[in-house]
């Protein structure tokens, strides 16, 4: 049959008789997308179909360059710079920028350079564990809540409240000041324990609506477990809202990390670390500011890299958003 | 509706608990004994030091301790802290001054992100929207204490344009750069908020209905786009009020507010811990209650969610 006649028989692209409105041909109408799927063909992944959107994305390739960046230098700062950062001479007290000191020398007579450079590790660790343990431990919680429901939602839930109710830096900054032991570990260990409720109702949100699919029902029609089919069907399904919230929550906890040291109870200063840096340069901002942005810079990067890669990933899995 | 509010009511109670527990927990179950560190390195003597045991109640059980404590919140009759003041006092000198601080902010990023985040949005991808979008990046990036000492570096001390800090009498002029400061981050993401929301709400379909209509461009924006895009806005800013008091610690403490956070903080480095839990306990019932009445007006806002 040829393609611009309709079941009638009729032309469609001439009105019929009593038809007194023109109908346009299905090509030139916004259906002629839809007939244009190839039906047979495999279709594109969620996560295929984003990756092929992020590629052609400025954005995308900025905050990743930004990311392995600052990820390198904390792995191995020593690439970076042969001068140690606790390599300090009083001498040279806030002198300015010499020869294979770049960024000149702090109140102390470090190299500010070195000290950037060896930052960098402090937030890294911090920022990466955090994520890590509220991802573990929300993830767990909101998918046990969202896919059992009944019971262990309600209790779970209210938990999931309690731990909400208390604002995040408020909550660090009282028990980091009870802390007689002060570590990258400690910090992440109490920035993650008031930072989980939000993974937590993000994934029982998600869990609710895909253990809802077809996909779920015929798994369950062929056997599966309970427990199985939450690991192997619901929670890959899942993934999406988590690591866009995940990408974004790494950078507020890099801010929150240098927040508790800028005030003196995150890192120790035997940690070399851009808050407690911050913190050091504000007392010789009247006669030295320009110390200020080498550390401020860097914490400003990170965050910057972390955030725009969350609103990258977020715009490439959400479709809707994409089309405009 | 009745039923979703009292059911959201009821909810507050256990939260409430739960949340004191923990913070009281967490400060009075840790090791050490802030009693015998009192006395500094000379110690005090024994009887001193149960007399003083017995007047916090450091020598009852935990939970009977928590439980007075809950007692002492209700009957607003905290106690008296190590240097004798009520702790009540300490409470109603500290909290109008924060308040004050939170509301200024959420003013200022409530018109300036409401605003530029309008025009971001309907003019989505043009000029103005790039630089509102990298300027609000920035803001997010750059963290508050950063954003705090450099403008009272630049404006408070090389322009002399603000009062450097705010000390004993504060008054709306000595305020509004610390409220600037304290509204910085959430003033982007309140941008961000209203900027992809209007967007999204360009091309609804009730919003092609309305133009089809024949209004014009100011009531469709006005009436349509902008209502239906301020309600995820709205519930931000209602949750915001209690993240503001809680995150003016910095901001108070740069600028020399004896606020909340100044109090707060002395109180930490002092290890009053009777101190520290009231203020947190008030800061968290302040911060339940705007989350509270964010979800009820959410609820009266939009009715898919009462109905769900």
């Amino acid at each position: 049959m040829p393609e611009n006649i309709d079941v009638t028989g009729a032309r469609r692209d001439q009105p019929r008789r009593g038809q007194e409105h023109f109908v346009a041909p299905v090509d030139e109408g916004g259906l002629g997308a839809v007939d244009a799927v190839s039906t047979t063909q495999a279709p594109k992944s969620l996560w295929g179909d984003a990756w092929a959107h992020m590629r052609g994305n400025v954005l995308f390739w900025v905050a990743g360059a930004v990311i392995a960046l600052v990820v390198v230098v904390a792995v191995a700062p020593g690439l970076f710079t042969s001068i140690g950062p606790r390599a300090c001479d009083l001498s040279q007290s806030l002198s300015g920028p010499a020869a294979g000191h770049p960024f000149g020398f702090d109140f102390q007579g470090c190299d500010i350079y070195s000290r950037t450079v060896y930052g960098a590790r402090a937030s890294v660790v911090v920022g990466v564990l955090a994520t890590a343990m509220v991802v573990v431990i929300g993830t767990i919680v909101g998918a046990i809540a969202g896919y059992f429901g009944g019971w262990f939602d309600t209790l779970l839930s209210r938990l999931t409240d309690i731990f909400f109710a208390v604002p995040l830096v408020l909550a660090a900054i009282v028990i980091m000041s009870l802390m007689s032991t002060r570590t990258s570990f400690t910090v992440a260990l109490v920035l993650s324990l008031f930072g989980w409720p939000q993974i937590a109702r993000i994934t029982r949100g998600t869990v609710m609506s895909v253990k809802n699919n077809e996909f779920v029902t015929a798994a369950r029609s062929l056997g599966m477990g309970r427990v199985g089919i939450l690991l192997r069907h619901v929670l890959p399904n899942s993934t999406a809202p988590i690591i866009v919230y995940a990408t974004v929550a790494l950078g507020t906890f890099i801010v929150a990390e240098a927040t508790l040291s800028y005030l003196g109870i995150g890192l120790p200063p035997s940690i070399v670390s851009w808050g407690g840096d911050i913190s050091k340069a504000q007392n010789s901002i009247r006669v030295a500011p320009e110390i200020l942005f080498y550390p401020a810079g860097g914490l400003a990067l990170t965050v910057l890299g972390f955030i725009m890669m969350g609103d990258v990933v977020r715009d490439a899995l959400d479709p809707k958003a994409r089309k405009r | 509706m009745r039923w979703y509010i009292g059911r959201r009511l009821l909810q507050v109670i256990p939260v409430f608990l739960g949340a004191t527990l923990l913070l009281y927990a967490l400060v009075f179950l840790r090791p050490g004994d802030p009693v015998a560190a009192l006395g500094g390195e000379r110690g005090l003597p024994e009887a001193v030091q149960e007399q003083i045991r017995e007047r916090y109640n450091l020598d009852k059980p935990f939970l009977v301790q928590y439980l007075l404590f809950l007692k002492g919140v209700f009957t607003l009759d905290f106690g008296v802290d190590f240097r004798g003041r009520e702790i009540v006092d300490v409470i109603a000198g500290a909290f109008p001054v924060t308040i004050q601080l939170a509301v200024m902010a959420l003013i200022i990023e409530a018109v300036f992100g409401i605003g530029l985040g309008l025009v971001a949005g309907l003019r989505k991808g043009g000029i103005f929207d790039g630089s509102v979008l990298v300027i609000s990046l920035l803001v997010i990036a750059v963290p508050t204490f950063v954003i705090g000492f450099v403008l009272q570096f630049l404006l408070g001390v090389k322009a002399g344009l603000f009062p450097v800090t705010v000390g004993r009498d504060p008054n709306f002029e000595s305020l509004l750069l610390p409220a600037i400061v304290l509204a910085a981050a959430s003033f982007a993401y309140v941008l961000r908020l209203t900027r992809t929301s209007v967007a999204e709400n360009l091309s609804a379909d009730y919003v092609r209905t309305a133009r089809a209509r024949g209004l014009t461009r100011s009531r469709v924006t006005g009436r349509h786009v902008l209502r239906n895009s301020l309600i995820p806005v709205v519930t931000f800013l209602g949750g915001d009020l209690g993240g503001l008091m809680a995150g003016a610690i910095v901001t108070e403490g740069i600028f020399n507010i004896n606020g909340v956070g100044g109090t707060l903080y002395q109180a930490i480095t002092r290890g009053e811990n009777v101190t520290v839990v009231s203020l947190t306990t008030v800061l968290v019932i302040v911060y339940i209650l705007a989350n509270l009445l964010v979800d009820l007006l959410y609820a009266a806002l939009d009715p898919r969610i009462r109905y769900a």
